[in-house]
């Protein structure tokens, strides 16, 4: 479980993130979804450590991690698994050698133990014989597959994906929300995704959290988003005109 | 303001570069692999310039030698010691920092702007020992190699520059074996390792650094040559002051 309590982040005058508290749980896909600006990223990279908050607590369990040194994070940031929105694969490596770098760097494992992880990581995320590829090599999809692998090679508590569908087709995005669902499901991993993709909201949107400039402005349920009567939301959702046809519909 | 900034965010990357290795297995991989990019991958252009620049050299001597009464053997000795203690570390150097130094800046800018340094930050490696120190030890240890075979490789272009020349081979080579100081070539692998610092550690400094996309990486490995030469060309002197 991850608990945000009165986060606040400022960019010198600028305030991105105005007090946001709320609780991710175990074994659920919680999504947080907004407009470009709105503070999802920012909120993100808070929660991963990539920037300190200016005030508030970000909790792992029951351990404040902001509160933490980066000595004392060290144990917490290798249960954390993240996919990043450009998978952000190592060039010089193979998709064997992408996957296996975070094995290879903090465990003791034999080298037959490191091949069998991966390669159980590979079948799981559909990419089995694909180990010698580069990631020059393979499609946008594939890469975030690997990054998927990386992400859960050492069987991680907490699982953060920034934008997981940015740049692939529908089928293919599809696929993706599908695979982290049930990896979610299978290891009861706290997992929390960025997104403003609405397919992915109605396919795995366990919790959904809706930033609106820096506030959380709702929260609930894919069962709930389309009936929620918050206009921010509204606008945000049922922005095309399609959508807007349909639910007049 | 702006240059203590810098100056004191470099000083503090390069303190960070001695923190405890997660695994040192990783690190002597990574840094193997860049041995191998700087020392293997600048052989050619280093053997290449350092031939020409020996025979440049020799002809240069020998024209401005021809109407003088200074023995033709002299030649031999200018050259050697001219390779030995100047050009070949010095250009060697000036020459790695184009080559060696924008491909690290490029290579740390782009692995910021990608998120991979993000990735490793994530994971909990550190970022600046496990990126940075290698390629400073790598080049440390490759620099100096490089500048013997440079040393080398000139003394030995001098040579084929007096074949078919006034000068008789000859005497090039009596030249070559005349005032032989042995310092000279401590001097010469000293600049080596310093000249490898700079050119390493700064490249670092302004890749890892990076702000940005592809305009910024380009800028930043500008920014690398550039000041790596000036810190080349103004180390050189305070080093010729300090061991001469």
């Amino acid at each position: 479980m991850i608990q945000l309590v009165d986060i606040r982040k400022s960019f010198g005058e600028v305030e991105v993130l105005k007090g946001i508290s709320t609780t991710f749980d175990a074994g659920k896909c919680s999504l947080i979804i907004g407009s470009s600006g709105s503070g999802k990223t920012v909120l993100m990279k808070c929660m991963v450590g990539l920037f300190e908050v200016t005030s508030g607590k970000v909790m792992y369990g029951d351990n404040n991690f902001s509160e933490m040194s980066k000595a004392v994070r060290k144990p917490i940031r290798q249960e954390i698994g993240m996919l990043f929105q450009g998978s952000a694969l190592f060039d010089s490596m193979t998709t064997e050698e992408n996957v296996r770098f975070p094995l290879d760097m903090f465990t003791k494992l034999t080298t037959k133990e490191k091949e069998n992880r991966v390669n159980m990581c590979l079948e799981r995320v559909g990419l089995e014989g694909a180990n010698e590829k580069y990631p020059s090599e393979i499609s946008g999809g594939m890469m975030k597959r690997v990054g998927i692998a990386r992400a859960i090679v050492l069987e991680p508590k907490y699982l953060f994906c920034d934008e997981p569908n940015s740049g692939l087709d529908p089928k293919t995005s599809i696929k993706i929300d599908q695979l982290i669902t049930e990896i979610t499901i299978e290891n009861n991993i706290t997992t929390i995704i960025n997104t403003h993709d609405m397919n992915s909201v109605m396919e795995m949107g366990h919790q959904v959290t809706f930033l609106n400039q820096g506030l959380k402005e709702w929260e609930g349920s894919k069962d709930e988003i389309l009936h929620s009567d918050n206009a921010f939301l509204n606008e945000f959702i049922f922005a095309s005109k399609f959508l807007q046809e349909l639910r007049k519909a | 303001m702006n240059s203590l900034y810098h100056l004191g965010k470099y000083v503090m990357m390069i303190g960070q570069i001695f923190s405890a290795p997660e695994r040192w297995s990783m690190y002597y991989k990574e840094t193997m692999r860049q041995m191998n990019d700087i020392g293997v991958g600048s052989l050619i252009i280093i053997s290449v310039i350092a031939l020409f620049i020996g025979a440049v050299t020799a002809v240069q001597f020998s024209y401005q030698l021809e109407m003088s009464f200074v023995p033709k053997y002299y030649i031999g000795y200018i050259l050697r010691d001219s390779m030995i203690i100047e050009l070949a570390p010095t250009l060697s150097a000036l020459m790695l920092a184009g080559k060696v130094g924008s491909n690290i800046a490029s290579e740390l800018g782009s692995m910021r702007s990608s998120e991979q340094i993000d990735a490793l930050d994530i994971m909990g490696v550190n970022t600046i020992s496990y990126l940075v120190g290698p390629k400073i030890i790598a080049a440390m240890l490759m620099f100096p190699l490089l500048v013997i075979l440079a040393a080398a490789l000139g003394i030995f272009g001098g040579y084929i520059a007096t074949l078919g020349s006034s000068i008789p081979p000859s005497d090039y080579i009596r030249g070559l074996s005349y005032w032989f100081v042995p310092f000279n070539v401590v001097m010469m692998l000293i600049k080596a390792v310093v000249f490898a610092f700079i050119v390493s550690s700064v490249s670092c400094y302004q890749g890892y650094y990076v702000k940005g996309g592809a305009l910024e990486i380009a800028q930043a490995s500008t920014r690398a040559v550039v000041n790596s030469s000036i810190l080349i060309l103004v180390s050189d002197f305070f080093l010729a002051k300090l061991l001469l």
